[in-house]
């Protein structure tokens, strides 16, 4: 039972993809101008590492070393444009938002550094362990940096007012506001890690 | 595993066609809404860009195609009794601060901009983002004005309207959209 609860947590806070390994920083640091956009990125990127990593561990005594690369790209693509097709009927708006980053989970690291590293090794209940782990941390550092950055730039958390509009500083809502709160937060993170 | 040149064109064939079948049956399952959220989008637009007119004919379903310049809008007749009541025109302009921007405007028989509703942008997050809001916004709204008494550009280039602030790309694409707008609510009652 530890064992399981260790792989759950360690994504979340051990190995968090986004402040200890620190992949994925392209959709990190281009949806989280607001948090609420931050965490459904995040949840769309967790369903899709949860999907793919049990798929994967289901077929990695099936697939030939030399092309489980592409085999794994092929089924995390096929994860996404189903993901897309579903956001894009359901959740109309939220895809309008997100646009271009959600066909881009594809290519985001995290999920094919999972499928490699851990789900290609273990077994199918550790895997959706790991994705719901790997998947929480994301989701926790997407929602947490783009709350830093709405609040600094907006004075808003969720679209709720904490404070008059026009004291926000606009830089955190632009790409230099990503660059320096996400490197802040890695700096209290790791401090906080290490304490 | 060991890689033989049969088990991987068998494994990466099976697995890219189940892969393909599961894609279309979600495409097959997903068609339908997609459609109906995109009509209904534009249903919920035309209603936001033309209140308080009374129309009885379905303007998504009269929608015509008008060529203005070089390019063509769409425009969705708001008809009572045949009489055009509105117009709801949507137009576009391809040099918004990040690309292309649409926007769907309202006028009223007379001309005058009754509303509008953006559909689709990808403009900076809480700067130019905020053309949903700042054009009816107090000071600065564009409701009620007529392009053709009123000189809709942005006041730092002369007009009458103010832009918003830290986002004047952003107010100047949106006011050359409602500028070719303006220009097929001509053409549109030009050819009636």
């Amino acid at each position: 039972m530890n064992d399981k609860l260790r792989i759950l947590f360690n994504g979340i806070i051990a190995e968090n993809p986004t402040f200890v390994l620190m992949l994925g920083m392209c959709p990190t640091l281009g949806t989280t101008g607001s948090a609420l956009n931050g965490m459904s990125m995040g949840l769309a990127t967790m369903a899709v590492l949860i999907c793919s990593n049990v798929v994967i561990s289901l077929i990695k005594n099936f697939v030939p070393s030399k092309v489980r690369i592409p085999a794994y790209i092929v089924v995390i693509a096929a994860f996404v444009s189903m993901l897309q097709l579903v956001m894009e009927a359901y959740v109309p708006a939220l895809y309008a938002t997100l646009g271009i980053f959600i066909p881009l989970i594809v290519v985001n690291c995290i999920v094919l550094g999972r499928a490699e590293s851990f789900a290609s090794r273990h077994g199918v209940f550790d895997s959706c362990l790991d994705g719901i782990g790997i998947g929480l941390g994301f989701t926790m550092a997407l929602t947490l940096l783009g709350a830093v950055r709405e609040l600094l730039g907006t004075g808003k958390i969720f679209d709720l007012a904490i404070y008059p509009e026009q004291f926000g500083s606009l830089v955190f809502v632009l790409a230099p506001g990503a660059f320096i709160a996400l490197g802040l937060l890695i700096a209290l993170f790791t401090k906080l890690r290490k304490a | 595993m060991k890689s033989t040149l049969l088990n991987m064109v068998l494994s990466l064939g099976i697995i890219t066609i189940v892969a393909a079948g599961l894609l279309s049956w979600t495409f097959t399952i997903t068609e339908e809404p997609i459609a109906q959220a995109k009509a209904q989008k534009q249903q919920d637009a035309i209603g936001q860009v033309l209140p308080g007119i009374a129309f009885n004919n379905d303007p998504g379903a009269e929608a015509v195609r008008i060529a203005v310049g070089t390019d063509s809008l769409t425009v969705f007749p708001a008809l009572q009794d045949g009489a055009l009541a509105g117009l709801a025109v949507e137009s576009h302009d391809y040099n918004g601060f990040s690309g292309l921007i649409t926007v769907m405007y309202g006028f009223n028989a007379q001309g005058d901009i009754t509303g509008y509703a953006v559909m689709q942008h990808a403009e900076t997050p809480g700067l130019g983002s905020k053309m949903g809001e700042w054009f009816c916004g107090q000071g600065h709204s564009i409701i009620g004005l007529n392009p053709k008494t009123a000189n809709l550009t942005v006041s730092k280039d002369g007009g009458d309207v103010d832009a918003i602030t830290a986002a004047t790309i952003t107010s100047r694409a949106f006011l050359r959209a409602l500028g070719l707008a303006n220009q097929a609510f001509d053409q549109y009652n030009a050819q009636q």
